[in-house]
């Protein structure tokens, strides 16, 4: 293949509709739909003793009020998507809530009403009798277990599993030196700018359902929309439009609105919408990363690492919809680019009284990164030995890949690192970052990271040539912004050789590619990339094989360049892809021309019929990609900062990331990828705290109070990359969308430890934490 | 009120947001709402030429005025405005959510400073949220808008 677009700096081909407003969120959308609203519980665990909808019902431009009772699945459990054998007390929500709620934000009700104004004041009329329950707010208080948050689950357990690699009992006990340390990582939230929103349209003439879902992963929702409501699936499109951000918090399926607009639609035979607000989306959305490590290491005189043993609980909230995919991630995570001979980790996943935990951007890694990275530094304080010193000793080398961690990965491998170079990466950054800043209450921080990415279990694509020339490709996951209009018309165009812009990619719309599995874990690149890459091959082999025979020659001899099918060497004997387009399809066309090419009259028309054994008509083909493991993605980032030994105001001098995730397909794009998940780590590690208080209420649901970074909080950030490629996929490619915020707090708090003398063990920080730890 | 140089004279609710009057009593869906509490910055737009956040404001306050959104920017079919090239050129959007509200801030700080310095620039998009870029894009566009704007 030629190497024209893939690697170029090319610009967004999505931006020109989205900077004149044309973007289409889901919200964009109403052809005069019915506006709706949720009644949610305010308390965080609390027994139903009565719901009264009969004030709310008949309100003056109200059109439904549901309740559990009214709904047809209001006693089926909402589905619990990745089973796990050690998920022996998996429980997830109902649509609507009627016994018991176990989150603030729970939904109790929902009402369907003219204009969502209507709908909001109709909610007020909403009378539902709470007996309040005693809350398990911590997973410290949840793993005390003096309370439950579900009845039948003893000690407030979903999960437990416990993995050892090698003797790390026998390793403890023989090493020169041993540290006890306890590390605590706060929950925190996506955030999208876009909140969630869902439309839907019931044809009763065309039995046909359509949902537009701000979502992730539209095909699985498809899926399970065909299941609930018996209909076959070619029966359900949806479509995840122009979505304003996900970071994970849109991979979760189902949220109640999921199901219950376009129930709603279907009742009411109107288009009905729901759009969330912040306030709600603060309390309804899932969240992540509150975790407790308790972790013991054996280390040389030298900073060795012998043996690690972690011992985590995992805020799981209040119900498991995603299974243990999270804590599974971190325990597989730990070890990150070291040598850890001897490692066990065992986990609980824990219920509590706040909103269910699912992936956000970083997945269970950058609390993983926190823990390996801040053991590191105390190994390297306790020896007196230099923090980079001892993190050179322990890393793996190059010449030791592929290789085996040995613990368990979220795709039911083992954890097995295909390529990389992490010396070089530590290198590189310690160049760029540079001499120390002058000045008092200055620290510098460092963390290396690996990311599993582009996990399966595949994705698929259609890549066709129109008559006219044009190629449109499609794939069942959506954008949230990654730029998967760009970078498939890359790997597509080079494929076909065809300029980008003649080629046109729709991601996230069951009508165009309904098989599937969604956005999320830095998977698109991989998996829909490959999968582009292997259609469009498809395509190629076959304009090769149809031009051959009207070039009247091998199709091995034939090369596509400039939109044409020509001899190679001979660029005088060819064909435009266009007319291959035409042939390939053996009756007459009306418009497009070369009809005279495709019929049966044709001047070299072959003998036999017109489509012969194993022939399909058109220039299209449908490939997939399924990976054989995961893509370990990695990186260094290191940084200078000053905290104000006063206001603890942080400034962070330089920060120097250094990255690698296989072959980069467009670098515009990967810059920014690598840009907003610092940006996010930042705001993360020092800024956005989620307060809940002792009765499980969120107590800064909203932008006043969670503070997400501006302009003014972020520094400039200094990129540079290596390239060890994949060698699990064709076009030799790793994942980098979540990569940017996993080691971000680890840094931080290795800066901020070094800058303000105090150990930093927990995240998140701020200006009162830091004043707290320096009294 | 005016809305991109046409008279709307459409009766309203009195307590309708200006934010959902142009979305959808007028269907100038790209000003968009992120928060509906004054934070994010997503339904800025100009209000007499100057940023305002359309959430904070009743539809009926903007009687008299002369609002402009991202839509009036450039005409259906006419080059991007420079300020929306610049973004496209330096990839200052990746959702694009935020991205309209961005662009209005950043015509209010060109307006108020032609030229501005970098701390101008960092203030002059500081009221604007975006979770994708990491702003470091945006800071580059404001710098090459105020190229393209000359040239």
């Amino acid at each position: 293949m030629t190497t024209r677009w893939f690697g170029a700096p090319v610009q967004r081909v999505e931006d020109d509709r989205l900077l004149r407003g044309h973007g289409r969120y889901t919200d964009d959308i109403d052809d005069g739909a019915l506006e709706c609203c949720f009644v949610r519980s305010p308390y965080a665990h609390a027994r139903i003793t009565s719901i009264d909808v009969e004030a709310a019902r008949g309100m003056q431009g109200v059109v439904a009020v549901y309740t559990a009772a009214d709904l047809p699945f209001g006693g089926v459990d909402l589905p619990l998507l990745i089973p796990h054998p050690n998920l022996t007390h998996g429980r997830t929500q109902r649509c609507l809530a009627s016994d018991v709620v176990r989150y603030a934000g729970e939904a109790v009700a929902f009402i369907v009403a003219d204009s969502r104004y209507v709908a909001e004041d109709a909610a007020e009329l909403v009378q539902v009798e709470y007996e309040p329950l005693p809350v398990v707010i911590t997973p410290e208080d949840a793993v005390r277990a003096e309370h439950l948050v579900h009845d039948d689950v003893p000690g407030n357990v979903a999960a437990e599993m416990l993995q050892e690699v090698g003797g790390v009992d026998a390793a403890l006990a023989a090493a020169p030196h041993r540290k006890n340390l306890r590390f605590r990582y706060e929950r925190g939230a996506a955030n999208a700018l876009e909140a969630r929103a869902v439309w839907a349209l019931w044809s009763d003439a065309e039995h046909r359902l359509t949902v537009y879902d701000s979502t992730q992963s539209p095909t699985s929702i498809r899926g399970g929309l065909a299941v609930l409501f018996g209909l076959p699936e070619s029966s359900v499109d949806v479509i995840a439009p122009d979505v304003g951000g996900g970071f994970g918090s849109k991979i979760m399926l189902f949220y109640p609105d999921e199901l219950l607009v376009p129930y709603a639609a279907m009742q009411l035979g109107r288009p009905v919408k729901w759009t969330e607000d912040r306030q709600e989306h603060f309390t309804a959305v899932n969240q992540e990363r509150g975790q407790v490590h308790e972790v013991e290491v054996g280390f040389d005189d030298q900073g060795h690492v012998l043996a690690l043993s972690d011992d985590f609980i995992h805020d799981g909230g209040a119900y498991t919809p995603y299974g243990i995919i999270l804590p599974i991630i971190t325990a597989a995570q730990v070890p990150g680019p070291y040598r850890i001979p001897n490692y066990r980790v065992r986990f609980r996943d824990l219920y509590t009284n706040a909103i269910p935990t699912s992936p956000y951007r970083g997945a269970g890694r950058p609390h993983a990164c926190f823990v390996m990275e801040r053991t590191l530094d105390v190994i390297a304080a306790e020896l007196g030995l230099d923090r980079v010193e001892v993190r050179r000793r322990n890393l793996i080398q190059r010449d030791e890949f592929p290789y085996e961690v040995g613990v368990a990965w979220q795709d039911g491998n083992t954890v097995i690192y295909d390529s990389g170079n992490y010396p070089e990466l530590l290198d590189r950054a310690l160049t760029m970052l540079g001499p120390r800043p002058a000045g008092d209450h200055v620290g510098m921080g460092l963390a290396i990271y690996v990311e599993g990415t582009g996990v399966g279990p595949y994705e698929g694509a259609h890549v066709q040539v129109l008559v006219s020339g044009k190629v449109i490709a499609a794939t069942g996951i959506p954008s949230q912004g990654q730029a998967h209009a760009t970078v498939w018309a890359q790997v597509v165009a080079d494929e076909l050789g065809v300029d980008i812009k003649d080629v046109e990619v729709t991601s996230g719309d069951t009508r165009r590619f309904s098989w599937g599995v969604g956005t999320f874990a830095s998977r698109s690149a991989v998996t829909a990339g490959n999968a582009m890459h292997v259609a469009a091959s498809m395509v190629a082999a076959k304009a090769k094989q149809i031009a051959a025979e009207h070039l009247e020659a091998n199709p091995d001899d034939l090369e596509l360049v400039g939109g044409q099918v020509r001899v190679k060497g001979s660029p005088d004997r060819g064909m435009p892809l266009a007319a291959v387009a035409v042939l390939s399809n053996p009756v007459r066309y009306a418009f497009g021309g070369g009809t005279e090419a495709a019929t049966q009259f044709a001047a070299r028309a072959r003998p036999g019929p017109p489509l012969q054994d194993g022939e399909q008509p058109g220039l299209e083909a449908t490939g997939y990609y399924s990976p054989p493991g995961s893509t370990w993605a990695s990186g260094c980032h290191a940084a200078y900062v000053r905290v104000d030994p006063r206001t603890f105001r942080l400034e962070i001098l330089k920060y120097v990331v250094v990255h690698d995730c296989g072959r980069v397909i467009n670098p515009l794009v990967l810059q920014g990828q690598i840009e907003g998940g610092v940006a996010q780590g930042i705001g993360g590690a020092f800024y956005e705290r989620l307060a809940y208080d002792a009765d499980g209420q969120l107590r800064n649901a909203s932008f006043m109070e969670f503070l997400m970074p501006y302009a003014t909080e972020i520094p400039p950030i200094e990129i540079d990359h290596i390239e060890t490629p994949s060698p699990l996929n064709p076009l030799g490619v790793k994942g980098a969308g979540e990569a940017g915020v996993i080691p971000v707090g680890a840094v931080l708090a290795s800066a901020i430890d070094e800058a303000l003398g105090v150990p930093i063990t927990e995240m998140p920080l701020s200006p009162l934490k830091l004043y707290e730890l320096t009294r | 009120m005016r809305v991109n140089g046409n008279a709307h004279p459409a009766p309203v609710d009195t307590r309708r947001l200006l934010s959902d009057h142009l979305r959808h009593d007028l269907g100038l869906t790209g000003t968009h709402v992120g928060c509906e509490h004054g934070v994010c910055g997503c339904c800025t737009v100009l209000l007499d030429g100057a940023a305002v956040r359309s959430c904070l404001m009743l539809a009926v306050q903007a009687e008299g005025h002369e609002v402009t959104t991202v839509e009036g920017l450039t005409r259906e079919g006419a080059p991007l405005h420079p300020v929306q090239q610049a973004f496209h050129e330096c990839h200052a959007l990746q959702c694009g959510f935020c991205t309209p509200g961005f662009v209005m801030s950043v015509l209010s700080l060109l307006a108020q400073h032609p030229d501005p310095t970098a701390h101008e620039i960092e203030e002059g998009i500081a009221g604007n949220l975006c979770r994708c870029t990491g702003y470091a894009s945006i800071r580059r566009a404001v710098v090459r808008a105020v190229e393209l704007s000359r040239e």
